[in-house]
């Protein structure tokens, strides 16, 4: 089966260790994790793991079943690229006196839509959000005039569809 | 209750949950809640075993033989850390245990303090759940959660660490109030009319159905529905090694064992059944061999309590879900009565080919050194079928469960999913504790016993009247026999060169004979089950037996060899 990128949504409580039981699901198949993002949902005191992997369709449902098994995971989802809006961010650092010496990296940031964030005497930091494609490619554009720094975050995404954990939440709890 | 310690709510919260055994052993982080158990030991009995690894095997058997939660008690560090194969033990085999491990104190956590390790860390991907207690308050809902989360659904380990501070820390006020659910976790997924309906019809329309049965039954308390299930279709049923005992072994409709070492039929007909009708199993390699011929012909149904092991092996046609004792019981109105008479008779005639080409020769063995499967025997014949059976891991696991005679459930204990040796010894211990009005015989290979020896002092001290057979072939008998059939006969590292048994068992003062002949088997193993007391009897067996039938790893159930 062909492999792909999954990316899974996690709800869970908010609970040392955590993230821990939920790692070491992948590590015990020997499944890398490309990125993972953990923040708060749309659902006080609920928290959200996106974890994107790379694996065939078989692996990501008996992997999310594995998730969801979890005794503080309140349910877990997962949805190819195609199924979700997602972004990454990436911050470049970058020397100042590239900004006055090479006139290409104006254009650069205008033409890839990125922000300066900051601008101090000896360097300068751009963000860009947007997909991989596009935070890769200004990547490889400011890299020819030398990146004092790069980083990027996990990915963070939405489904297009409904997760409905609300519902999910009431089930349990009626039980 | 007001102004108690921590390690006093622990005692509490124990006491609420009926507990009234531990076994455990005790050390510097875990001594407030000693000295507690000091102050409670007319309500709760404390099992000093001999090695914490005991204590989760004893609590394993204790949970398996009584259907109540095991609980093990280490101190921090190397307590905790030696309790970790029962954890995953328990994990693989779904046995409800609850661990205590003390801790060290909240303030020396990441220090590297004497006797710290980071349990919780080692712990979670072989528990259920685990938690670390930094503060007493936490103390009654993390201890009623972790008895509800081993007991419910599909059982399993919980782990409470507990920092020697929140042991000590005085508690204002202290009320315990039982775990009924957890907002992010269902126990028990919502049966579906539609695959119960579905699994009817294709069982109703079956010519070929046969049924494999698992754990489940028992950790379901399922037994009578399963058997009402059966009696009613008709349909003829196999055990995998942990579903053993829930069904008699006379049972007319019982025609064995399946996978590795199982029956030939079994095995056999698993290619040749036209629906295949999982209860309570999770279709372990060691039952299916490879997965690419396995029961391809037949429609699959699988009665499941855990989603997750729907799928994850076999692709079923219907899932099932939900407890066993529920789905047998709404599915049975929804069964025709049928029998299925010349579709078993296939079971028969294979069970004739086995009988001739391995039964006979080994089970009514007349010639030449003892056979393991004539001690068995014997102890048929001496305990009539109502005894409890708990095996160590080997070639005397696989001739114990395929030859003993069952007629009560929860009658055999031992490492199925793991492979644990030394599980026998200390399980036995904590099976006896567990339901101590029946005999409790362990049956155990010449290696697994030296990997636990040391709770004979444990079965001393208790006075726990277990039977141990030792089976003693001066081999490590499966790795040998693999070696034989696999590795041309290289016999690395598995010849024992063993010490006096029987004087290391009068060393504990634990009564005990040894046995070589034939003759003098049945003799022995009576004096042996009249014993009043601990009893170890060790039966010296031929060196290079093997057991058949065999269906070599990663072949298919079809090619099960009789030779």
């Amino acid at each position: 089966m062909k492999k792909r990128n999954y990316t899974i949504s996690i709800y869970t409580e908010n609970n040392v260790g955590l993230l821990n039981r939920i790692s070491a699901i992948f590590l015990k198949r020997h499944i890398n994790i490309r990125s993972v993002t953990s923040s708060e949902s749309e659902i006080p005191n609920i928290y959200r793991f996106i974890i994107v992997v790379k694996v065939d369709g078989e692996q990501i449902i008996k992997l999310v079943k594995q998730i969801e098994k979890q005794i503080e995971v309140i349910a877990a989802f997962y949805h190819t690229d195609e199924e979700t809006i997602y972004l990454e961010t990436a911050l470049y650092k970058v020397n100042s006196k590239l900004l006055f010496e090479e006139r290409q990296i104006q254009n650069i940031i205008k033409k890839s839509r990125a922000n300066i964030v900051t601008v101090k005497p000896d360097y300068f930091v751009i963000e860009k959000t947007g997909w991989r494609e596009e935070t890769d490619d200004l990547y490889h554009k400011l890299k020819k005039y030398g990146l004092l720094q790069f980083v990027r975050s996990g990915r963070i995404s939405v489904s297009k569809s409904s997760m409905e954990i609300s519902k999910h939440l009431k089930n349990n709890e009626n039980e | 209750m007001k102004n108690i310690s921590g390690a006093e709510a622990v005692i509490h919260c124990l006491l609420e949950e009926g507990v009234d055994i531990l076994f455990g052993y005790p050390g510097g982080a875990i001594m407030p809640v000693y000295d507690e158990l000091y102050k409670f030991e007319n309500k709760i009995n404390h099992i000093l075993v001999r090695h914490e690894q005991g204590a989760t095997h004893a609590a394993q058997g204790y949970a398996r033989s009584s259907g109540k939660v095991g609980v093990a008690i280490a101190t921090s560090g190397p307590g905790a850390t030696n309790l970790v194969t029962g954890i995953a033990d328990a994990q693989i085999d779904s046995t409800p245990m609850v661990c205590i491990t003390g801790q060290v104190a909240s303030s020396l956590l990441g220090s590297d303090a004497f006797q710290e390790t980071d349990i919780i860390g080692i712990s979670t991907p072989v528990t259920k759940w685990n938690y670390q207690i930094t503060k007493a308050s936490e103390i009654s809902e993390i201890f009623a959660k972790a008895f509800y989360i081993a007991k419910s659904g599909r059982p399993g380990p919980v782990l409470i660490d507990i920092t020697k501070d929140a042991q000590f820390e005085i508690l204002k006020t202290f009320e315990y109030k039982k775990c009924k659910k957890i907002r992010s976790y269902c126990s028990v997924p919502a049966m579906d009319n539609k695959s119960l309906k579905n699994a009817a019809d294709i069982i109703n329309n079956a010519k070929k159905p046969f049924v494999v049965w698992g754990q489940g039954v028992i950790l379901g308390n399922a037994e009578n529905e399963f058997k009402a299930f059966l009696e009613k279709s008709g349909i003829p049923a196999a055990w995998t090694i942990l579903g053993l005992s829930a069904l008699p072994t006379d049972h007319p409709l019982n025609v064995g064992m399946v996978g590795m070492h199982g029956n030939y039929g079994p095995n056999k007909l698993t290619n040749e059944c036209d629906v295949l009708i999982a209860i309570g199993m999770r279709f372990d390699d060691r039952v299916t061999g490879s997965l690419n011929t396995y029961a391809k012909q037949a429609k699959i149904i699988h009665f499941e309590i855990d989603p997750a092991e729907v799928n994850k092996n076999v692709k079923v046609d219907v899932a099932v879900l939900g407890d066993v004792k529920e789905t047998i019981k709404q599915i049975l109105p929804l069964i025709k009565s049928n029998n299925h008479d010349k579709w078993i008779d296939e079971f028969h005639n294979y069970y004739k080919i086995e009988y001739d080409k391995v039964i006979d020769n080994e089970y009514n063995k007349k010639k030449g050194g003892l056979s393991m499967a004539e001690v068995i025997k014997s102890i048929n014949n001496n305990t009539e079928g109502e005894s409890i059976l708990v095996t160590d891991v080997g070639q005397h696991q696989m001739v114990a469960c395929r030859y003993t005679k069952f007629k009560l459930s929860k009658s055999n204990i031992t490492s199925g999913g793991l492979g644990t040796m030394g599980f026998a010894l200390p399980a036995a211990l904590g099976a006896k504790i567990g339901d101590p009005k029946r005999e409790v015989i362990a049956v155990i290979g010449d290696g697994g016993f030296q990997m636990t020896i040391q709770e004979l002092g444990t079965i001393f001290q208790t006075k726990a009247a277990v039977k141990i057979v030792i089976l003693n072939n001066n081999f490590l008998g499966m790795v040998r026999q693999w070696q034989q059939l696999f590795f041309d006969k290289r016999y690395a590292s598995t010849e024992m060169i063993n010490p006096d048994f029987v004087a290391i068992s009068k060393g504990y003062f634990i009564e005990s004979s040894k046995v070589s002949q034939r003759n003098k088997l049945d003799n022995e193993v009576k004096k042996m089950i009249n014993h009043d007391g601990p009893y170890l009897l060790e039966v010296m067996i031929e060196k290079e037996e093997n057991v058949f039938p065999m269906i070599p790893s990663g072949s298919s159930v079809s090619d099960i060899r009789l030779e």
